[in-house]
């Protein structure tokens, strides 16, 4: 399951941040990432929650600033919300 | 195979495509993942794949220009992802916030830098009237009525403004009502409601739109209705981002937005090819009978009912219907004829095919019987086997899918962009029953030993006008449609024309009406008069076209003649005309040639003619009955 959160995230950003999704780790961020900006960031939370089936606070995405917190931050969602 | 499989396979299949150059194969799959998953991240891939194939597709180049008072920045790519799917290439222009009516009235801004085909100018009523939207219930009789009238006049000044300086076509966004109305139930009591007040402004804008040319009113309130107003928006996101249109919604303002690019760039199907089993009615006529199929009114039959209803809502604005069905044709014209739940009957097709053969053997006759080209045809199937035999075969048809539910069918086809129209003509409102009326010609045609005895036969009455705010939509449109014969194939906007005819060219149209009925408006010329390097008066035709209904009648030399002696009596020497070859018009290469035109130079791009009006004359047919109508008004005035 683990696994699998990651890689559909590191496909969603590599189709929106335009880079290959194997260039996509657990630290990537704006800041190194150069497509990453506040635009594609909102793309990137709604495609995420269409993949996920799962909603965002505006508090959440603040903290959504890296792949890697991102990945937690669902798996917290889809463990605290079974199915 | 699961669906994510699926996927993952057709973006495997995609880059390899993509990487071997095989354009036409690469498009195929990467509509065809779009087509199995209208997402954000799936809209970007599409984008940047689509990038990779730049200008090796022949698609429709469109661009559009989008005014906002709101966050579209995610919208944007499911828009484009759409666009190239159904073979627009779309370049966008986007607004700064709030800043549409600077960009609308100051004619150095970017808008007007961007050069756009088209404009959408996507405004909401919380922007646009705040204190109808949010403070109603504090609101005066008389300082509601002074918003109201605010709020309308903004929107007349927009579109005045837009149209002095630009042709492109416009699509303003109507006012959305609200969820729940300050008043509450007291709101729906009242003429002065919160909502029939913005229905009041609604109804305004609907007039507004229509007194200047190429305006069209996007139903914003019908699009949120339609998708359910209460879940529409998502309001942390509204306050975060300013984005008023939740995650699942955005596709929905995206294909909105395409169907009005779809009959703005031109990109629109003319036929609508349709199976019968499973399609128009449920069950196969050849097995269960004309009793065992299922079409009524009632359940399950309704489902095919209402397709056949749209379907025929189709026809009265001009869409042509044909069959293509795999069955024995006795068993399915019973049905066609005489199934007390038929909503369609046989004489509601231009054209069948209904036998054994293949169905992309079928297509091909359907598009040559009706004389369209084959990208003008839609297909209409619930076989998934079939869909894509057409698509691998005649990738220039647009296939619609069916969805697995026949109660979906009719929405199906109500929501497709190129089965839009943004006007029509009263041609379009006949053009089932003109061909009907072709069919019976070419049968006469046959009976006569010489083409003359035909033309005598046939009693054509031509009327020759110019163009009038009446015909203004109708020439516009077979500036933009007409392929076949069209010596320079032109497209103008009705903007254009006014345009051109208030500059003082010559902008006819011809009418024609024979034994068998009205044929309508079927042919325009233009032509302007010009001074050549040696101070001879030369008029020059810029665009001589001809529906292709009325191709091989003579009728052409009719109106040539009308043209040339007009031209003569404006003082002019000679007359000079070129032809632009494309890919579809040689049915009007030998034109200038057979009316004695002189070659004068041919290179790549097309041939130039002059005929000489000293010495030279072209009579009008003597079987053809000709009516010259207000002729002399030629500066377009009267527009």
């Amino acid at each position: 399951m683990k696994a699998s959160v990651k890689d559909d995230i590191r496909v969603i950003a590599g189709d929106l941040f335009s880079v290959p999704a194997t260039q996509i780790h657990a630290g990537s961020s704006p800041e190194t990432i150069e497509n990453w900006d506040s635009v594609q960031h909102l793309s990137l939370v709604l495609a995420v929650e269409e993949k996920f089936g799962v909603q965002f606070s505006p508090e959440e995405i603040e903290k959504m600033r890296t792949i890697g917190a991102i990945t937690e931050l669902i798996e917290q969602k889809l463990q605290s919300t079974p199915n | 195979m699961s669906q994510t499989e699926t996927r993952l396979n057709l973006r495997a299949e995609i880059d390899r495509y993509l990487e071997s150059g095989s354009a036409p194969l690469a498009f195929a799959r990467i509509s065809e993942l779009w087509r199995r998953q209208r997402d954000v991240a799936t809209a970007a891939f599409v984008c940047s794949s689509y990038e990779k194939l730049r200008g090796q597709l022949p698609l429709l180049d469109h661009r559009t220009a989008i005014l906002r008072s709101f966050t579209v920045e995610p919208i944007l790519p499911l828009l484009r992802a759409e666009a190239f799917t159904s073979g627009i290439d779309l370049t966008l222009h986007v607004g700064d916030f709030n800043a549409y009516s600077q960009e609308i009235l100051d004619s150095a801004s970017t808008l007007y830098q961007a050069h756009p085909d088209s404009v959408i100018l996507a405004v909401r009523t919380p922007d646009v009237a705040p204190e109808l939207w949010s403070r109603f219930a504090d609101l005066s009789r008389e300082e509601v009525a002074q918003a109201q009238q605010r709020v309308s006049s903004t929107f007349r000044q927009l579109i005045e403004g837009f149209r002095k300086h630009s042709q492109a076509a416009m699509i303003v966004h109507n006012l959305e009502e609200p969820v729940f109305p300050h008043s509450g139930l007291l709101d729906a009591q009242s003429p002065n409601g919160q909502s029939e007040v913005l229905r009041q402004i609604n109804r305004d804008l609907v007039q507004h739109a229509g007194a200047s040319r190429g305006v069209y009113v996007l139903d914003y309130d019908g699009l949120q209705a339609r998708h359910g107003r209460k879940h529409w928006q998502d309001d942390r996101k509204y306050l975060m981002a300013r984005l008023p249109v939740s995650g699942v919604n955005l596709i929905h303002v995206a294909q909105e937005w395409l169907r009005f690019l779809a009959p703005i760039s031109g990109k629109v199907a003319k036929a609508v090819v349709v199976d019968l089993d499973n399609t128009l009615w449920g069950g196969v006529i050849g097995e269960d009978g004309m009793t065992g199929i299922k079409l009524g009114p009632d359940y399950p039959g309704a489902a095919y009912q209402a397709l056949q209803r749209a379907l025929l809502d189709l026809t009265r604005r001009g869409i042509l219907l044909a069959i293509c069905s795999k069955n024995n044709p006795e068993d399915a014209m019973e049905a066609l004829e005489k199934h007390p739940g038929m909503v369609l009957r046989p004489a509601d097709f231009a054209a069948m095919r209904i036998s054994w053969n293949e169905k992309v053997l079928g297509l091909r006759e359907i598009a040559s019987e009706l004389n369209i080209g084959i990208d003008s045809l839609a297909f209409l199937d619930d076989n998934p086997v079939e869909r894509e035999a057409v698509r691998a075969s005649l990738p220039e048809v647009t296939v619609i899918d069916l969805p697995e539910d026949p109660f979906d069918y009719a929405s199906v086809v109500q929501q497709c962009p190129v089965l839009q129209r943004l006007s029509i003509s009263t041609e379009d409102q006949m053009r089932t029953a003109f061909y009907a009326g072709q069919r019976e010609r070419e049968h006469s045609e046959q009976l006569f030993q010489s083409k003359e005895d035909f033309f005598r036969y046939l009693e054509q009455k031509v009327e020759i006008a110019p163009v009038s705010p009446e015909t203004l939509a109708r020439v516009a449109q077979l500036t933009q449609k007409t392929n076949q014969f069209n010596l320079t194939t032109q497209r103008y906007n009705e903007q254009q024309i006014m345009d051109l005819s208030s500059r003082g060219w010559q902008v006819l149209s011809i009418r024609v009406h024979d034994r068998f009925g009205d044929q309508g408006l079927v042919g325009v010329s233009i032509a302007h008069d010009e001074h050549s390097h040696d101070e001879q008066a030369i008029c020059e035709i810029d665009t001589f076209l001809l529906s292709c209904r009325v191709i091989g009648r003579t009728v052409e030399t009719a109106l040539l003649s009308v043209l040339t002696d007009i031209a003569r009596k404006r003082g002019n020497n000679r007359v000079k005309g070129c032809f632009l070859p494309t890919k579809k018009n040689a049915p009007a290469r030998n034109f200038y040639s057979e009316h004695g035109f002189t070659l004068e130079s041919e290179n790549g791009t097309g041939s130039w003619w002059t005929f000489d009006l000293r010495t030279q004359e072209i009579p009008c047919p003597a079987w053809i009955e000709l009516k010259l109508i207000e002729l002399k008004i030629m500066d377009g005035a009267q527009l």
